[in-house]
């Protein structure tokens, strides 16, 4: 239990699967230590309050809102953010040639929020109906898209993935 | 839209979050945060001191017996996902789909759903229905027991006292076999409801009425249940005069305006939230088996 | 020149960065020793300030600088923002200042800046500044504010109402005497607002060194923001500049420049270091500005064949407290009604009234929304009426192509008059019906019913001024790498226009489309801007770099004419060069050509050409382009809660030539989101003393992925015979006619009821009480 804690704190973490440090005082968000602190900008900022999911992270493996975690709580963790999701070579991966494929992005705001959910929607439910993509991306908002094109850029690299599977099995 | 400044503390152990929330004035346990931390966020919280209960790793937990516990800080997501559960008390899986969203669920847990205490949360009013058990743990204090219907005392507002730290929550499940359905009526998926109800009904061989519950939330400032129709119930048909009494019943709790809906509104609409319960739980039990959700 | 890019659904130049999380978004930025900017805003939405504490503010650690209006730097600190449009008919005018001196007139209004290391502790230090208020009445809703004695939404001001006057179009006591009916409606259109997801933003850096300001901005208009910094603060033009880089939605108020800009800028001149202000979604919901507020009461003149004789009545328009788009708002409505009909005789009073609300200007559809909604509204009442069909009632009051192009007879907003350019209203309707399951709804409805579901079909038409003037202009050029760069004033938030713009550029260059980079929205690179709004983009910078374009191809071709010693005739572009035609090695690559045309140290330019294969163009349309739109709509109706669902959306939309369909289809599909949003859920709410209530995403309902409908768009290409590339605009078609569609559908299924809907939004509450009514009127 410490005492001394008001202070500024180390944090020391995992993102995009590299070992990541920085400083924080209790009150910092998580989101503004992810943007400000490692400058991985490409996790947004949107309300601040948990409805619009533009901050959405993949935290120790589940999609959570950054704008609703404190970087001290963060210490230890193993986060994935939107500039991690890129193929190794740093090409776009299968969801995010769909998203441009389907016109999935108008300002691109949104996007990365959407892509972190959609790559949880698509790890955990492989098979996913258009019904139960919508319900995933029911957290996150778009006041660009009307959501249609996210949605069949979702379905595409669901499908796309299936057939890279099954080739491979 | 950043919070105040406050001090963290990450206790390990349950004693050591209880001697944190007793010693400091103006301490706050932060659980999933999904509630707590947009407050904090517009600054109508302002703690000095946050205690985070995610690393007490003896508060977190699912078992399944005669009786079902949950630790206070088992994440919504957890339960979600919990086959035995989902088995021995599925209504808890169908309210909690309705529970924000995937990323919410991910963080959001039990305990801080419940002293939360939000007038259209899902999981309190689900935990009055179960008759559920609350477990408070306090620094220099006995760990106490306080039923869910003493728990919800008013508008967000918990008998826990200053200091106190709920630990786990433990309630009876159903026979197997028994129907069960949440419904509610939400402007969008994953929003607050406007009116919800929630029943639990289990019938004789004959199939009628055994024992019913129901619970009606979003109107007032705690979740209500319809204990005058559930007493009538006993022995009683299944039918649509039981139907009739409990939308009745249903529509005369006590509501309040806001700026989503009048009070009358959410009586009439609590109504129908009752009677599409009542209807599908009626159902489910007569299909009888044990749910497959 | 063969069209290759143009027309063709090429993917977006803007995607790979921006899904790759490096995009540049404003909050994305850091200079050197930023500070972070917090505000001090108002409590009240009318009051006097009597006086502002920022003593212990100051002392706060990390604090850098507290400004109120007596900190700012002259000369800003006692001007008014400028008023962008003004308008004869503006009777009364009330323009911002940079921070409220004595008086503020709504909540959220800037009372005082704070700067500090970071935006936490700026929170902090804001909110320890004391301010002393007297509260005053305030004015609230429009209806009440235009009564004698109301609470006067600016103290000492003679009355609440910015502008009376009537705008009209023949004799309409002639139609209303002639008329076989005549129906009368009152509608109220409710308040929403942009939100984007993005909120505003900027970083500007004063450097007193060289006495310059640099601003980087989340705008729609580079060009207004240097213009108003240069008239705020009295500098001179090469003092000034803005660029704005990735936009995260704008939808009209982005294009605004707000109070806060100027604050942010005097704080940067007082502490000499870049400050950056973010907006946060609290403030946003104070203070970026709003629309639709109208309240209509309205009467339609028809013939006993549901023939339009005329339509006239009042219409009351909440401008919230100051006017900064001066009429365009109403004007736009006003003029919107029309619509693709023949209407012989309008006649509307106009009245525009200052309230201790935000600042209405346009967001997304600006005021058509409204106008279209009135129109539809009353020929669905002429339908009903008279037992017709909706879509025949229409039918017969379509204005045909052969009467284009259409005098309608009203001033339009951009000083023209209302001359519809192109377009096939009937064909329109009837490929949208003939694709939407219009014609067979009512076999459908009746089975619904029979199972007790109540389903509904609506449908609408809207025509709408695009590609409003007075210019947007480009640079090309050919630079000596041999690339293509276009530079433009445009300023896009998501429309895709460095995609449509180069798809443009390469055709007429003969590249490859990965070989133009457009450069959009910085004020160091091109002289003038209007920047985005009106659906004008395509049009104006569309045309600009066609032009331009074809201008340095030819230029490229008298270059390389002098250097191969052959005939400019005999020469075409090709593969990044010029050639003689059927001899491919006598050729010239654009990379000689443009370090040719730079020029040699020392030596006379050739002929009297101009330096640098470049060409710069103004587009200047004459008038408006008028796309035009049907929407057809279904909805289901759970009777029992009042909730509406929205089960699909067809629009057959005519914008003339697409440059991009995939990108067109983006925006109409993302204009009908907003349409439902409109429609059934966003709704901006006061209290009556003027306190915004609905200040959460939680509580004003933005329509999710679960709440949209599968949306069908087809075209129609009706080329616009007003500008070289035949294109009108795109951005807001899809969200001005589903309003009044889906109202429509929503009436449809509950015809059994007789409900009768006159507003928007309508929330399942409202159905309900909209059912009961109906019962009342005619017991079923
Ligand atoms: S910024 Fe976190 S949910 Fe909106
Ligand atoms: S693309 Fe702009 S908010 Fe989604």
């Amino acid at each position: 239990m410490s005492e001394s804690s008001s202070e500024i704190r180390d944090i020391e973490l995992t993102v995009n699967v590299a070992k990541r440090r920085g400083k924080a005082e209790p009150r910092l968000l998580l989101v503004d230590f992810l943007r400000h602190e490692l400058g991985l900008t490409g996790t947004h900022v949107g309300c601040e309050h948990g409805v619009c999911g533009a901050c959405t992270v993949m935290f120790n493996g589940h999609s959570a809102r950054a704008c609703l975690l404190f970087a001290a709580q963060a210490n230890g963790a193993d986060i994935v953010t939107v500039e991690g999701l890129a193929n190794p070579d740093g090409s776009l991966n299968v969801l995010q040639e769909a998203f441009r494929e389907h016109h999935g992005l108008q300002c691109g705001f949104c996007t990365p929020g959407m892509l972190i959910t959609l790559t949880e929607h698509l790890r955990d439910n492989p098979d996913t109906t258009e019904e139960e993509m919508r319900v995933a991306l029911s957290g996150n908002l778009c006041r660009c898209t009307g959501y249609e094109a996210i949605v069949e850029a979702g379905l595409d690299a669901a499908r796309q993935l299936r057939d890279a599977g099954k080739e491979r099995a | 839209m950043k919070p105040a400044p406050f001090a963290y503390h990450d206790p390990t152990t349950i004693a050591g979050a209880a001697e944190l929330l007793g010693r400091f004035d103006n301490a706050r346990p932060l659980a999933g945060g999904q509630s707590l931390v947009p407050m904090m966020n517009f600054r109508l919280a302002m703690p000095d001191h946050i205690v985070d209960l995610n690393g007490v790793a003896e508060l977190a937990g699912i078992t399944v017996g005669e009786t079902v516990s949950l630790g206070a800080m088992t994440r919504q997501r957890d339960i979600e996902f919990h086959q035995g559960l989902a088995e021995a008390c599925p209504i808890l899986r169908e309210a909690l789909l309705q529970v924000g969203h995937r990323q919410t669920r991910n963080r959001g847990t039990i305990g801080g759903s419940l002293c939360h205490l939000d007038p259209a949360a899902e999981m309190p009013a689900v935990m009055t229905l179960l008759d559920a058990t609350l477990h408070a743990a306090a620094w220099n204090k006995l760990p106490r027991q306080i039923s869910m219907r003493d728990f919800a005392v008013d508008f967000m507002d918990s008998a826990l006292e200053p200091g106190e730290l709920l630990t786990r929550v433990e309630f009876a499940p159903w026979a197997p076999g028994h129907g069960w359905a949440w419904r509610e009526f939400a402007r969008r998926h994953g929003d607050f409801a406007l009116a919800a109800a929630g029943v639990l009904v289990a019938l004789t061989p004959r199939g009628d009425i055994d024992r019913l519950a129901i619970v009606i939330s979003g109107l007032g400032p705690r979740p209500v249940r319809l204990t005058s129709v559930e007493t009538a119930a006993a022995g009683a048909k299944a039918n649509d005069a039981l139907v009739a009494a409990a939308v009745a019943a249903a529509s005369r709790v006590s509501a309040q305006d806001d700026i989503h809906a009048s009070a009358a509104y959410r009586q009439r609409i609590a109504g129908v939230m009752a009677e599409r319960a009542l209807r599908a739980a009626f159902e489910r039990a007569r299909a009888g088996s044990p749910a497959h959700v | 020149m063969g069209m290759k890019f143009f027309g063709a659904s090429v993917k977006r130049k803007e995607d790979p960065a921006l899904l790759l999380g490096k995009g540049r978004f404003v909050d994305d930025l850091a200079m050197p020793g930023m500070l972070h900017a917090a505000f001090v805003r108002s409590q009240h939405a009318h009051a006097m300030i009597k006086s502002v504490d920022a003593a212990e503010a100051r002392k706060l650690p990390g604090v850098v600088a507290v400004l109120t209006q007596a900190d700012l730097p002259e000369p800003m600190r006692d001007r008014t923002l400028p008023l962008y449009v003004p308008h004869p008919a503006i009777k009364q005018i009330h323009m911002p200042a940079p921070l409220a001196k004595d008086e503020v007139r709504f909540v959220g209004e800037p009372i005082a800046i704070v700067v500090a290391s970071s935006r936490y502790i700026a929170e902090d230090a804001a909110n320890m500044v004391v301010v002393d208020y007297e509260p005053l009445p305030a004015s609230v809703d429009a209806r009440d504010a235009i009564l004698p004695g109301a609470a006067l939404a600016h103290k000492g001001a003679p009355s609440n109402i910015a502008t009376q006057t009537p705008i009209k179009i023949g004799d309409t006591d002639a139609a209303f005497a002639k008329a076989a009916h005549v129906f009368r409606e009152q509608f109220h259109l409710h308040r929403g607002g942009p939100f984007f997801i993005e909120c505003r933003g900027l970083i500007a850096s004063w450097n007193a060194a060289t006495e310059q300001l640099d601003v980087i901005a989340s705008s729609q208009g580079s060009h207004r923001f240097k213009r108003t910094f240069v008239d705020l603060l009295d500098l001179d033009d090469n003092q000034v500049r803005v660029v704005t880089n990735d936009v995260g939605g704008g939808f009209g108020p982005k294009g605004s420049f707000y109070v806060e800009y100027a604050a942010v800028a005097a704080a940067s001149m007082a502490t000499r270091l870049p400050v950056k202000w973010i907006e946060d979604r609290a403030e946003n919901f104070v203070s970026t500005q709003q629309e639709r507020d109208q309240h209509w009461d309205v009467e339609i003149a028809v013939d006993e064949n549901a023939k339009l004789l005329g339509l006239r009545g009042k219409l009351v328009h909440d401008a919230g407290a100051y006017m900064t788009w001066g009429l365009v708002l109403p004007w736009i409505a006003a003029t919107s009604v029309i619509g693709p009909y023949v209407l012989p005789a309008f006649q509307l009073e106009l009245i525009v009234a200052f309230t201790n609300k935000i600042t209405c200007t346009p967001v997304r559809g600006a005021g058509r929304p409204q106008g279209c909604f009135v129109m539809e509204r009353m020929m669905d009442r002429v339908a009903r009426e008279l037992r017709i069909d909706r879509a025949e009632v229409r039918r017969r009051n379509f204005i045909k192509p052969e009467q284009m192009p259409y005098k309608v007879g009203l001033i339009f907003r951009d000083g023209r008059p209302v001359t519809y350019d192109s377009g096939d209203y009937p064909k329109a309707q009837a490929l949208a019906i003939e694709q939407s399951g219009y014609e067979g709804f009512s076999a459908r409805k009746a089975a619904a019913l029979a199972r007790g579901k109540y389903i509904g079909v609506g449908l609408s038409n809207a025509v709408e001024g695009t590609g409003l003037g007075p210019y947007e202009g480009a640079t090309v050029r050919i630079s000596t790498s041999g690339k293509v760069v276009v530079f433009t004033g445009a300023t896009p938030q998501g429309q895709g226009h460095k995609t449509t713009l180069a798809q443009v550029a390469a055709d007429h260059l003969g590249v490859d489309f990965a070989d133009v980079s457009v450069v959009t929205a910085d004020t160091g690179t091109i002289p003038f801007g209007m920047g985005t709004f009106a659906s004008r983009t395509a049009v104006n910078a569309g045309s600009s770099v066609h032009l331009a374009a074809i201008e340095v191809a030819e230029k490229a071709k008298k270059i390389a004419s002098e250097l191969l010693e052959a005939s400019p005739d005999d020469l075409e572009i090709k593969d990044g060069g010029v050639e003689v035609r059927g001899v491919p090695g006598m050729r010239k690559t654009f990379r000689e050509l443009a370090y040719n045309a730079v020029g040699l140290y020392g030596f006379s330019m050739k002929g009297d050409r101009d330096p640098g294969l470049e060409a710069t163009s103004y587009f200047k349309p004459e008038q408006s382009t008028y796309a035009n739109s049907t929407h057809v709509a279904e909805v289901e109706v759970d009777i029992e809660t009042g909730e509406v669902k929205v089960t699909s959306v067809l629009v057959n939309h005519d914008c003339g030539r697409v440059i991009n369909p995939l990108i067109v289809h983006g925006q109409v599909v993302g204009g009908v989101a907003h349409g439902v949003g409109n429609a059934i859920f966003e709704r901006l709410m006061f209290s009556a003393e003027g306190q915004p209530v609905t200040t959460t995403f939680a509580d004003y309902l933005l329509p999710g992925a679960t709440d949209m409908p599968r949306v069908t768009v087809t075209h129609t290409e009706t080329p616009s015979p007003l500008n070289p590339i035949g294109v009108k605009g795109a951005g807001e078609g899809g969200t001005i006619a589903v309003i009044a569609a889906i109202a429509s559908a929503i009436e449809d299924a509950l015809s059994p009821f007789g409900a009768r809907i006159a507003e928007m939004p309508v929330s399942p509450e409202r159905v309900l009480e909209l059912i009961a009514a109906g019962k009342a009127r005619a017991p079923v």
